[in-house]
């Protein structure tokens, strides 16, 4: 009876928030059958023409499908493997100092600037990329001449992955921090016993003690393939580089709301999402089978 | 543990310690450039001589910053934005991750509401279909669109449940064996307990609102109800488009001269020092937070 009323209350603490749930996430997946249609903004969902699967097949003779599929799952990749090896160095070189005032100093810098928005960033970056900038002047000194990176499809996407790791690595690393704080230091005295040396320490302790973190973070990763960062992207990328940057969800934002082609850019998203939530569910399923994880 | 002090390791941890600060660098450094440029003299930031330190120092760029209605505007927009999206995060979190924190045989329809969660966190419409919906409840241009979309962030609720689900179950036994009811059991033990963890998605979800700009750039049609972030995107968009149009190295040159980089600095200073206010104070508790809401045995 007891537990019978306390029910009540849950669900009244819970109602709320599925409301709002309901309003703005599952009413935008019916407004997708807009990939289905010749959306006319005029007419309607419900007075506009039904066109079956017309959207998708000429999404799949666009000549611009093929690159921006590839470009986002380029950067992704990149990304993904960049962010799993530079915080896993870097949390082990931190590991390595004892000195608590030198790792606060350090973690509380290399966290922030996860916290800034890639708006600010993008703006910050445009500075020292230019010309004129920070790194063309680095490379000055090597006697390279001035690179016009933000114009280079060659050097653009090497911008995307290398800013992306510059924000996101300090903050990436504490999960592997956490491992290794996990580690039993007993296993360290009694290496130390045995002669190890702080390479074979490293090797053999410490590496074996973070090996299920990055392999949940890998198959976790997956479920992102699709995903670039459209916040980034959007706010660092021109019409130059489109050819080596433009991912799925800036096409979607500019041939939906730009240009106004509303089933087509419905169409794109629909996929995305599709295929996203496919792959999302197998990268938990496999980091459930093998590191035994639950999201709740 | 001889091995800790001789000569050997020591020059290890010297160059550890060297590595280390190359990367603490490498996030400062782009930070303090443009800490320099926006208190340089115009014509030297414009010439790019600016590096670390500024140049001729003038505050001029700030003064005129203080000129610019419109950054202001904004600035109270994005002030506005934070103060309700995240009071409404704050409660809706705290709620929701309490009630799912219970087990189902407390709470039958738990799991249930679990799993809408996850769908709705895991698979979504797309842009378009969600800004067509906010359009048809007439929140083009409002407020409301910037808070209520955001109201609920799955993840934070997960985090925070997982958080309270550590908790001991003694605990709000024996409260409710007092005769506490659910709602005084949330708020008169969960949340002193959980400070850290509140803290920590109270950031997030603070830092989430003001950094988010492309909700405004497409639900608002007009520029004087765009938030902080917004504002200066169209900033970039400007100096970009720029960029895009200088095929040449001296034409990109000519327009990088003629957008003003001082004025810039300054305005991306200012919209940094919200975040740097609260950052510190809550840093340390966010690994905590993190740590132990995200990864589960």
């Amino acid at each position: 009876m007891k537990i019978r009323k306390n029910a009540i209350h849950y669900n009244v603490m819970v109602l709320p928030g599925i409301i709002f749930l309901i309003l703005f996430s599952i009413v935008p997946m019916f407004y997708a059958v807009m990939a289905f249609q010749n959306f006319k903004p005029g007419r309607g969902i419900w007075g506009s023409e039904w066109v079956g699967l017309e959207n998708f097949s000429y999404l799949f003779m666009l000549p611009d499908s093929r690159l921006i599929f590839f470009n986002t799952v380029f950067l992704a990749v990149m990304k993904i493997i960049a962010n799993l090896i530079i915080p896993l160095v870097f949390a082990l070189l931190l590991n390595e100092v004892r000195q608590r005032f030198m790792r606060k100093t350090i973690q509380t810098i290399v966290y922030l600037p996860h916290f800034l928005s890639w708006v600010l960033l993008a703006t910050i970056f445009f500075d020292v990329f230019s010309l004129d900038g920070m790194v063309n002047k680095l490379f000055g000194l090597f006697g390279v001449d001035p690179i016009l990176f933000y114009a280079s499809n060659k050097w653009f996407p090497g911008i995307i992955i290398a800013t992306d790791v510059w924000k996101e690595f300090g903050f990436n690393a504490i999960v592997y921090l956490a491992a290794l704080t996990g580690i039993n230091p007993v296993l360290y005295e009694a290496a130390d016993i045995d002669g190890a040396s702080r390479f074979r320490q490293l090797w053999h302790v410490t590496l074996p003690g973070v090996r299920t973190t990055v392999v949940l973070l890998g198959t976790l990763a997956l479920g992102n393939v699709m995903n670039a960062n459209f916040d980034q992207i959007f706010n660092m990328y021109n019409p130059l580089v489109y050819q080596s940057s433009d991912i799925i969800d800036t096409y979607v934002y500019r041939v939906g709301l730009n240009d106004l082609q509303y089933s087509l850019a419905t169409a794109v998203g629909l996929l995305k999402s599709v295929v996203s939530f496919i792959l999302v569910v197998v990268s938990y399923f496999m980091a459930s089978r093998f590191a035994n994880y639950r999201i709740f | 543990m001889v091995g800790r002090t001789s000569l050997s390791n020591r020059v290890i941890d010297g160059t550890i310690l060297a590595v280390l600060i190359l990367f603490t660098l490498a996030c400062l450094i782009p930070l303090l450039h443009t800490v320099a440029v926006s208190f340089s003299d115009k014509t030297a930031a414009d010439a790019g001589r600016v590096v670390l330190t500024p140049i001729k120092a003038t505050t001029a760029s700030y003064s005129k910053v203080l000129d610019d209605t419109q950054f202001f505007n904004a600035f109270f927009i994005s002030v506005k934005r934070v103060l309700f999206g995240g009071l409404l995060n704050f409660a809706l979190n705290i709620m929701m991750a309490f009630a799912l924190s219970k087990e189902p045989k407390e709470f039958r329809m738990r799991n249930t509401y679990m799993w809408f969660l996850v769908f709705t966190m895991l698979f979504s419409g797309g842009i378009v279909p969600w800004f067509m919906t906010i359009k048809s409840y007439g929140m083009l241009d409002s407020m409301w669109a910037l808070i209520l979309p955001h109201a609920v962030q799955v993840f934070n609720v997960i985090l925070l449940m997982n958080f309270f689900r550590n908790l001991p179950k003694e605990l709000s036994e024996a409260a409710e064996i007092d005769g506490a009811g659910p709602w005084y059991i949330m708020l008169r033990l969960f949340v002193p307990l959980s400070l850290p963890a509140i803290a920590t998605v109270t950031l997030f979800s603070i830092v989430f609102h003001w950094n988010s700009f492309f909700d405004g750039l497409i639900l608002m049609n007009s520029q004087d109800h765009y938030p902080l972030q917004t504002y200066i995107q169209t900033l970039v968009a400007q100096l970009s488009a720029q960029a895009m149009t200088a095929m040449s190295p001296d034409q990109l040159a000519e327009a990088m001269a003629v957008s003003n980089r001082t004025f810039n600095a300054a305005k991306i200073i200012i919209s940094m020092i919200p975040i740097l206010l609260i950052y510190p104070f809550i840093q340390r508790f966010f690994i905590h937070g993190i740590t132990l809401g995200s990864v589960k045995e």
